[in-house]
């Protein structure tokens, strides 16, 4: 019954979209106040459906109906609660549908937080929303709806994959998604924009808290993707450039490069037809994400259920909102009158050289994901591009963006004095070295490579904390002064500080724990001993536990350091009957500075040693940290009072009469 | 059920886990250059892992044979090939520098080039408009001033 | 100013082309660089002690099916029957080579399905297959009289597979 309303649910919600499309496109080329006004009930009601059929779903899944193929797929009655729910997602379908219930999520949203904007804008923002639910909704109504029956329902479902029963993993689709949808409301501004034939400043001010949102929750999403991947995957990793993961870092860097180029939008009135050519982009690279991920066009150690017959639809829907966007773009962007003139060294050039470096690196990392696929469909020749080829090719992009993150704030708007930043900046570049200087002497033998990152990320560091010293003027104002300052700087200001700190931690982990990770990987009986990192392992042994749907051998490992009692770590190798699988679950001791993280191979024979691998990660938390400070920065931003400024819209609207 | 469970735990051949103890190289540095031969060589028949990553069986076959070639005295290019002699160019994740794949290597720096050379252009025509539009209208000038005067 | 806003439309139709073409693409199948190179110089024992093994000088002079197998390996019992009836047939030989076996439990598992191979070779490190870059059990090759590989299928061998990919192949040396 629930399930049968779930789906009569996405039905109506797919109406509504239509509906919300129609009202929002025609209305405005109508100037149709009526029409106009209506947009956003529709929206709502699509919100409503759509949410219905998400709860009907996920009901489902808890009460472990498997009368419903995609819970009797993808679940099993023995799985922990959370997993259920979280298993809702955790499938091609049901990740669909919450897809969908994102897009209505940010259309509810776009019709609380959009009452200033102008109507027409209002209108057709909400109109292009509702292109892509119906778009979208379609899609699941024909080629994966998650209602439908099995006749007879299975006794027991077959379970999830047990890599997927896992607190990281579960969360890690809802972040990813807030992020990829949330640039749709991006996309769509930049698509109302074209259609109305301008873009402001004001227009600029008023995606921007959209797209800091969609940003943030992706840098979230990512980042929890990798935390995942590094403690469950079981050496340690945490990127892999994979084809899976490459394609939520494109819409994260072309997010990121829109991010930056809105300030020049708003505050400078240039850069308009880049800027929501980059609006499009990270809401396409999105798409085809999703596209790469469900097709079983590229192989990964992660993709979705590969089906080219859904691999056709999802073309289709593409070839819809990409190409037509792109269209538009070009019959329309010349319209968008960009002033103001920079010159190079200036806060719009840096910005510009943010993009520069931003788009070359998506770019790149898009054609080595692709370039499997275009050599073998162009000569049919098969080649691999695998992490050297994009760590080659990338690092030298983001290093210097990075290099430029520490002088980008510092340069005045429209004309920079290269002479006064640089006696500005000298005492950092000072300090940089000193801290490279440091590690060169402390740990010896370290490549040129982690020198630098480190060097960079102490630049960034530094560079920021001068910035925030200036603004306040710290030693110059008096406490009470500085203080007063610091009260009255903007919450924008201080998003850029937490995020570009978090960047700075980001890369010092990024570099640490990929150049100074140290490995211990041995045979061992139980009360052997091995020594890593100045910490004395010593392995206790193996017991056999059970779990709620698993069995596993537990190993136990005692960790001192100068004869002080550290921790015990314990990690498994688990079976899970029902899928056949097998597991490890690393056991990981995590400080402030690094990880301790303990492996569990298999058994030698019956009796003999086990194969254990010890592996010391250094500033492996400060990539997880990072990442979180970035997103916060992104979220303090939001709060920046700007955005909570009510005004009236721009134009007044008379009913019908008006045309053109 | 229990039993029957541990008696499934115990039957089902259980995957090998990445590098094993019993792979390393005494010769610490034979070892690292196996180790960073690893890195660059695909398991082929992985999802898209290395062989110093993967877990499969041939895998570590393949782990082994590195070591065997290192030992016997191939350089790291020697071993490798020997790989791909068998295998191909499949199993290199660093693809190979030939005309195939000249648009690959060469594609990022012609990307940034094309982009560096239209923001300059770009920046250049947007001198010379303005360059062009220096002065105020008397019409904009009043605008100006209204809006000073309501502000 | 027009062209450039006319480029990112170009770049998707061309990621379009590319994608559509993609579809029909399995990314799993990989061309062997052994196909149309003389079979890699190897000798193997039998799985009988006194018997013949198979070499590479076994391969010469007729065409010959090289197939690797395993008792341990589920697919290959699912494409025995067919190799059954090649051997049957007659129009060309086939040789088993064992991967990573016990050879009691080869045997056996012959003994079970019937022994469709002219020769066999115990390969039990595995590494003659590696020489031969097999990726698992089960593979088939197809090796001309001159002792040159002609086809490589990885995978269970289906009378579709083999009537598809092989039968032209064969027509083409008999001649």
């Amino acid at each position: 019954m629930i399930p049968e309303l779930g789906h009569y649910a996405l039905v109506l919600a797919l109406f509504a979209a239509g509906v919300q499309t129609t009202l929002g496109l025609l209305g405005a080329k109508r100037r149709d106040a009526y029409w106009m006004l209506a947009t956003g009930p529709a929206a709502s009601t699509q919100f409503l459906f759509v949410t219905i059929a998400f709860l009907a779903l996920t009901h489902a899944f808890v009460v472990s109906d498997f009368s419903v193929t995609t819970v009797a797929k993808y679940s099993h009655s023995t799985k922990p609660l959370l997993y259920k729910i979280t298993g809702v997602w955790g499938n091609h379908e049901g990740s669909m549908l919450l897809w969908v219930l994102i897009l209505a999520i940010f259309g509810q949203a776009l019709v609380a937080f959009s009452k200033e904007l102008s109507h027409t804008l209002r209108a057709r923002v909400l109109g292009i929303q509702g292109f892509l639910s119906t778009g979208f909704l379609f899609f699941i109504l024909f080629a994966s709806n998650p209602f439908l029956r099995l006749d007879p329902a299975p006794m027991d479902g077959q379970g999830l994959n047990p890599l997927l029963q896992d607190p990281g993993l579960a969360f890690h689709p809802p972040f990813l998604y807030l992020g990829y949808v949330g640039f749709s409301v991006a996309f769509a501004f930049a698509i109302a924009g074209l259609l109305e034939g301008h873009i402001d400043s004001s227009w600029a001010r008023r995606v921007r808290p959209w797209v800091l949102t969609a940003w943030a929750f992706l840098t979230i999403g990512i980042a929890l993707g990798s935390w995942w991947a590094y403690y469950e995957l079981g050496w340690g990793g945490f990127w892999f450039w994979d084809p899976v993961e490459n394609a939520s870092l494109l819409p994260w860097l072309a997010g990121t490069a829109l991010l930056h180029s809105l300030s020049v939008v708003e505050k400078r009135e240039s850069l308009k037809s880049w800027v929501v050519l980059l609006a499009i982009l990270a809401f396409s690279l999105s798409l085809i994400g999703t596209f790469l991920v469900r097709s079983g066009v590229l192989v990964s150690v992660h993709a979705f259920a590969t089906d080219p017959t859904r691999g056709i639809f999802i073309l289709a829907l593409l070839t819809l909102t990409i190409g037509g966007s792109l269209v538009l773009f070009a019959m329309r962007a010349s319209k968008l009158k960009s002033v103001g003139n920079f010159e190079p060294l200036s806060r719009e050039g840096g910005l510009l050289l943010n993009n520069l470096l931003l788009v070359t690196a998506a770019a790149s990392v898009f054609l080595g994901t692709l370039y499997p696929l275009i050599l073998e469909v162009l000569i049919d020749e098969k080649v691999s591009v695998g992490p050297p080829f994009f760590n080659v090719i990338v690092l030298p992009l983001l290093l210097p963006l990075v290099f430029a993150m520490g002088i980008g704030p510092y340069l005045p708007w429209k004309r920079a004095d290269f002479l006064a930043i640089l006696g500005r900046l000298w005492a950092v570049a000072l300090a940089a070295f000193a801290v490279a200087g440091v590690i060169a002497a402390l740990y010896s033998g370290k490549s040129f490579l982690a020198l630098l990152g480190v060097g960079l990320a102490a630049w960034l560091f530094f560079s920021n904390l001068l910035l925030l010293a200036e603004r306040i003027k710290l030693f110059r104002a008096g406490p009470s002064g500085s203080l007063a300052r610091l009260h009255a700087l903007p919450l924008s200001f201080f998003g850029m500080f937490v995020a570009h700190m978090g960047i700075a931690v980001l890369l010092a982990g990024i570099t640490a724990s990929t150049l100074w990770q140290t490995e211990q990987i041995r045979a061992m009986q139980s009360g052997n001993e091995v020594t890593i990192a100045g910490y004395r392992v010593r392995f206790e042994g193996v017991e056999r536990i059970s779990g709620p749907n698993y069995l596993s051998d537990r190993g136990t490992f005692r960790v001192t350091r100068g004869g002080r009692e550290i921790t015990n770590l314990t990690p498994e190798r688990r079976y899970y009957p029902i899928e056949g699988q097998w597991t490890t679950e690393a056991a990981i001791y995590t400080t402030w500075l690094a990880d301790l993280y303990a492996v569990l191979g298999e058994q030698a024979d019956g009796d003999g040693p086990w194969a254990v691998r010890l592996y010391h990660n250094p500033l492996v938390p400060w990539i997880w940290i990072g990442a979180i400070l970035a997103a916060f920065g992104g979220g303090l931003s939001l709060a920046d009072r700007r955005y909570r400024v009510k005004g009236k819209p721009k134009t007044k609207i008379t009913p019908k009469a008006e045309k053109g | 059920m229990k039993r029957v469970l541990i008696a499934l735990f115990l039957a089902t051949t259980a995957p090998v886990f990445a590098v094993e103890p019993d792979e390393i190289l005494n010769d610490p540095i034979l070892e690292a250059r196996a180790r960073d031969i690893g890195k660059e060589l695909r398991c082929p028949v992985c999802q898209n892992q290395s062989i110093d990553d993967s877990d499969a069986n041939l895998a570590r076959d393949l782990r082994l044979l590195i070591r065997e070639r290192l030992k016997a005295g191939d350089s790291d290019k020697a071993a490798i090939s020997f790989i791909v002699e068998r295998y191909g160019n499949y199993v290199l994740l660093r693809p190979p520098l030939k005309p195939a794949t000249y648009p690959l290597w060469l594609g990022p720096f012609i990307i940034f080039g094309v982009a560096l050379l239209i923001a300059t252009l770009y920046l250049r025509g947007r001198r010379r408009a303005d360059l062009m539009t220096r002065t105020l209208s008397p019409d904009e000038e009043r605008r100006i001033q209204d809006l000073m005067d309501h502000h | 100013m027009r062209f450039s806003f006319l480029f990112p439309l170009f770049v998707f139709a061309g990621l379009l082309a590319l994608f559509f073409t993609g579809l029909g693409h399995d990314p799993s199948i990989v061309p062997s660089p052994l196909v149309n190179r003389l079979a890699p110089e190897f000798n193997l024992p039998s799985l009988e002690a006194g018997e013949e093994g198979l070499k590479t000088a076994d391969l010469m002079g007729t065409l010959t099916l090289v197939n690797f197998f395993a008792s341990w390996c589920l697919p290959c019992k699912v494409e025995h029957p067919l190799l059954v009836k090649l051997k049957k047939e007659g129009r060309i030989r086939v040789v088993g080579i064992n991967y990573k076996d016990k050879p009691k439990e080869a045997k056996r598992w012959l003994a079970e399905r019937g022994n469709p191979y002219d020769r066999i070779g115990a390969d039990s490190s595995g590494r003659v297959a590696i020489d031969w870059g097999v990726y698992g059990v089960p593979e088939s090759y197809l090796v001309d009289q001159n002792g040159r590989i002609r086809w490589k299928h990885v995978g269970v061998l289906t009378p579709g597979d083999w009537h598809e990919d092989f039968v032209p192949l064969i027509k083409g040396f008999e001649k």
